[in-house]
C-alpha cells in the first residue's frame, strides 16, 4: 500500500486539508496527527460566546462530514521531528510515519509574559479548549482580571469578562485597542465603547513582573504602579509551532515560506514537491495585493489554503491563489465585519454611517482600496468585496 | 432535494454565506439573513462551502 498524505495538526486546517482531498477527489489513505486530545473545533468561539456560557467540546466541535469517515486520526500525539530528504516524521512516541506527501497545519501558540515572578498560579492565555475552561473557571464576578495586549483576541475576552461581571483592565503598549488593524479613528472609538462599559484602559505601558506568593496577586507595570489582579490573561501575541521542523532546508523565520501553490520552499527558492503547509503557520504571497510573503492568522485561511492544497495536490489548480482575508470580531453587541488586509493601509477613512453609531470605513495604500470594515452594514461592507477579488 | 437548516439563535446575519451559496441565501434589506428551507442536489456543494464559510458554523444540511 502507498504511505498516507500525512497531516500535523488536527484543527481547522488540517480538517479542511483532509475534507478537501476527499472533494477533489484523492482516494488513498490519509492521517492526522495533532497533540490536543480532542477532536477538530473551533476557536473563536473560546474568547466569545462559549466563553460567556459553559465551555465544552460539543458546543466548538466541528461537525464530521462522511467523506473523511476514513480519515486516520491520531490525536493526543505530538509530533517530534520531521525528514523530508526520506518522507517521514518522528512521534514522541518515536513512532516513525512515513508519508507520500506532507501538511503543515500546526498553527500557533501564545506568547507567554517573560517575568522574574513568574511561577504564579491564575495565569492564563487563550488558544486551546483546555485554555478556555481554565479561564472561565476563574472569571467569577467581581474577579480582578487584568488582560495585557489589546489585540483582537484580548478586546473580545475584555468584552466577555465585563458581561460576566468581572473587573476588568486591560494593559498594552499601543495608543488605542486593536489600532494596528482597525486604523486610529475606529479604534479609538472601539476604545470608547470598551470604557462605557467600564473597563478600563492601561495604554502605552508594559507590564515589568507580577505580584504574588503563589497566586497572582498584581501586575507591575513599566510606570512604576501596579493593578491589583486575580486573573491575568496574557494575549501578547503567537509563536508559530514549527520546532519539530527544524534541521530541514526550509525558510522557518516566520512561519513556514511557501510558494503560491502552497509548497514549502527550501532556502534556495526551490519548492519541496510533496511537501504543503496551510492555515496560521503557512506564509504565503498574494499577488491580489504584492510579492511580500505574510502570514493572515484569520479564520477563512485555512478553508482557503486546504481548498488550494487539495488542487494542486490532484493537479486540478487553476490560476493564481488570490484568496480575501476576512475576519470578523464579536465585543458587546458590537459586530465587525471586514475583507482585505487592514493593515497595509496608509490612510483610513470613514466611508458610511455614523462613528457613534453603525459605521463602514475603507483602508486605502497609495490611493487604491486594501480593506473595508464595518460595524453593522453588512451589505455595504460586502458591497465592496468585489474590490479584493 | 436537501433540507438546509440554519440555527438563528447563533446566526450573526454575516452573510459569508451568501458568496457560496447566492440562490439559498441572502441578506434581506435589514441586513437580516433569509434562505430558502430547500434546494434542488444540484445546490449541494455550494451549501456545503457556505459551511466551511459560516464564522458561526451556523448551517447544517439535514438530510
Ligand atoms: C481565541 C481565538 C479567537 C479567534 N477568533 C477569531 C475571529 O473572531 N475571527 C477570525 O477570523 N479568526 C479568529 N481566530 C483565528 C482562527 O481561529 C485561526 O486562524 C485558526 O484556528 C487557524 O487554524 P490552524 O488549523 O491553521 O491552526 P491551529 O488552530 O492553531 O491548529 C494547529 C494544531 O496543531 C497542533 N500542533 C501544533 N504543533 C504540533 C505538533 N508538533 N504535533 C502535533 N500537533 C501539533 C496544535 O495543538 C493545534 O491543535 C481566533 C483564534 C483564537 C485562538
Ligand atoms: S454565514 Fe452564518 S452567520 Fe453569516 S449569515 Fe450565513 S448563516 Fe448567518
Amino acid at each position: 500500500m502507498s504511505h498516507p498524505v500525512l497531516i500535523v495538526g488536527a484543527s481547522m486546517g488540517g480538517l479542511r486539508t483532509a475534507e478537501a482531498l476527499r472533494r477533489f477527489g484523492y482516494v488513498g489513505p490519509i492521517t492526522v496527527i495533532g497533540d490536543e486530545p480532542y477532536a477538530p473545533y473551533n476557536r473563536p468561539p473560546l474568547s466569545k460566546e462559549v466563553l460567556a456560557e459553559t465551555v465544552s467540546h460539543e458546543a466548538v466541535a466541528f461537525e464530521q462530514r462522511e467523506s473523511t469517515a476514513d480519515v486516520n486520526w491520531v490525536l493526543g500525539t505530538r509530533v517530534e521531528s520531521a525528514d523530508l530528504e526520506h518522507n517521514i516524521v518522528t512521534d514522541a512516541n518515536g513512532d516513525v510515519h512515513p508519508y507520500s506527501a506532507l501538511v503543515i497545519a500546526t498553527g500557533l501558540r501564545p506568547r507567554r509574559l517573560n517575568v522574574a515572578n513568574g511561577e504564579l498560579r491564575g495565569r492564563h492565555a487563550v488558544r486551546t479548549l483546555d485554555d478556555a475552561i481554565a479561564l472561565r473557571a476563574d472569571l467569577k464576578p467581581g474577579a480582578r482580571v487584568v488582560i495585557v495586549g489589546a489585540g483582537f483576541i484580548g478586546c473580545e475576552v475584555a468584552a466577555t469578562a465585563r458581561t460576566l461581571g468581572c473587573d476588568v483592565t486591560v494593559v498594552a503598549p499601543g495608543i488605542s485597542p486593536m489600532q494596528r488593524s482597525l486604523g486610529t479613528e475606529l479604534a479609538a472609538e472601539m476604545q470608547r465603547r470598551h470604557e462605557a462599559k467600564g473597563v478600563v484602559f492601561r495604554l502605552k505601558t508594559a507590564v515589568t513582573d507580577l505580584v504574588g506568593e503563589s497566586a497572582v496577586e498584581g501586575v507591575v507595570l513599566d510606570d512604576g504602579t501596579t493593578v491589583p489582579c486575580d486573573v491575568l490573561v496574557e494575549a501578547i501575541g503567537s509563536h508559530e509551532n514549527t520546532e519539530w521542523l527544524e534541521g530541514n532546508d526550509l525558510n522557518l523565520s516566520a512561519g513556514v515560506l511557501v510558494n503560491n501553490d502552497l509548497r514549502a520552499m527550501r532556502q534556495n527558492g526551490v519548492p519541496w514537491n510533496n511537501v504543503f503547509v496551510v492555515g496560521d503557520v503557512a506564509r504565503f504571497p498574494n499577488p491580489a495585493y504584492d510579492d511580500d510573503a505574510r502570514q493572515i492568522e484569520h479564520w477563512n485561511i485555512p478553508t482557503e489554503t486546504a481548498k488550494r492544497v487539495a488542487q494542486v495536490f490532484t493537479e486540478q489548480a487553476q490560476g493564481e491563489f488570490r484568496p480575501i482575508p476576512s475576519f470578523w470580531t464579536d465585543q458587546y453587541d458590537n459586530h465587525l465585519l471586514a475583507y482585505g488586509v487592514l493593515a497595509l493601509a496608509d490612510d483610513v477613512k470613514l466611508i458610511d454611517g455614523d462613528i457613534t453609531g453603525d459605521c463602514v470605513f475603507g483602508y486605502y495604500r497609495s490611493g487604491k482600496m486594501v480593506g473595508v470594515c464595518g460595524i453593522g452594514m453588512r451589505s455595504v461592507v460586502q458591497s465592496y468585496r468585489a474590490n479584493f477579488v | 432535494m436537501i433540507k438546509i437548516d440554519v440555527d438563528m439563535a447563533k446566526c450573526q446575519h454575516y452573510g459569508q454565506c451568501v458568496f457560496e451559496a447566492p440562490s439559498v441565501f441572502e441578506l434581506n434589506n435589514d441586513d437580516k439573513l433569509e434562505y430558502t428551507a430547500t434546494a434542488d442536489d444540484s445546490e449541494r456543494a455550494n451549501v456545503e462551502a457556505a459551511i466551511d464559510v459560516c464564522p458561526m458554523q451556523a448551517i447544517r444540511i439535514v438530510e
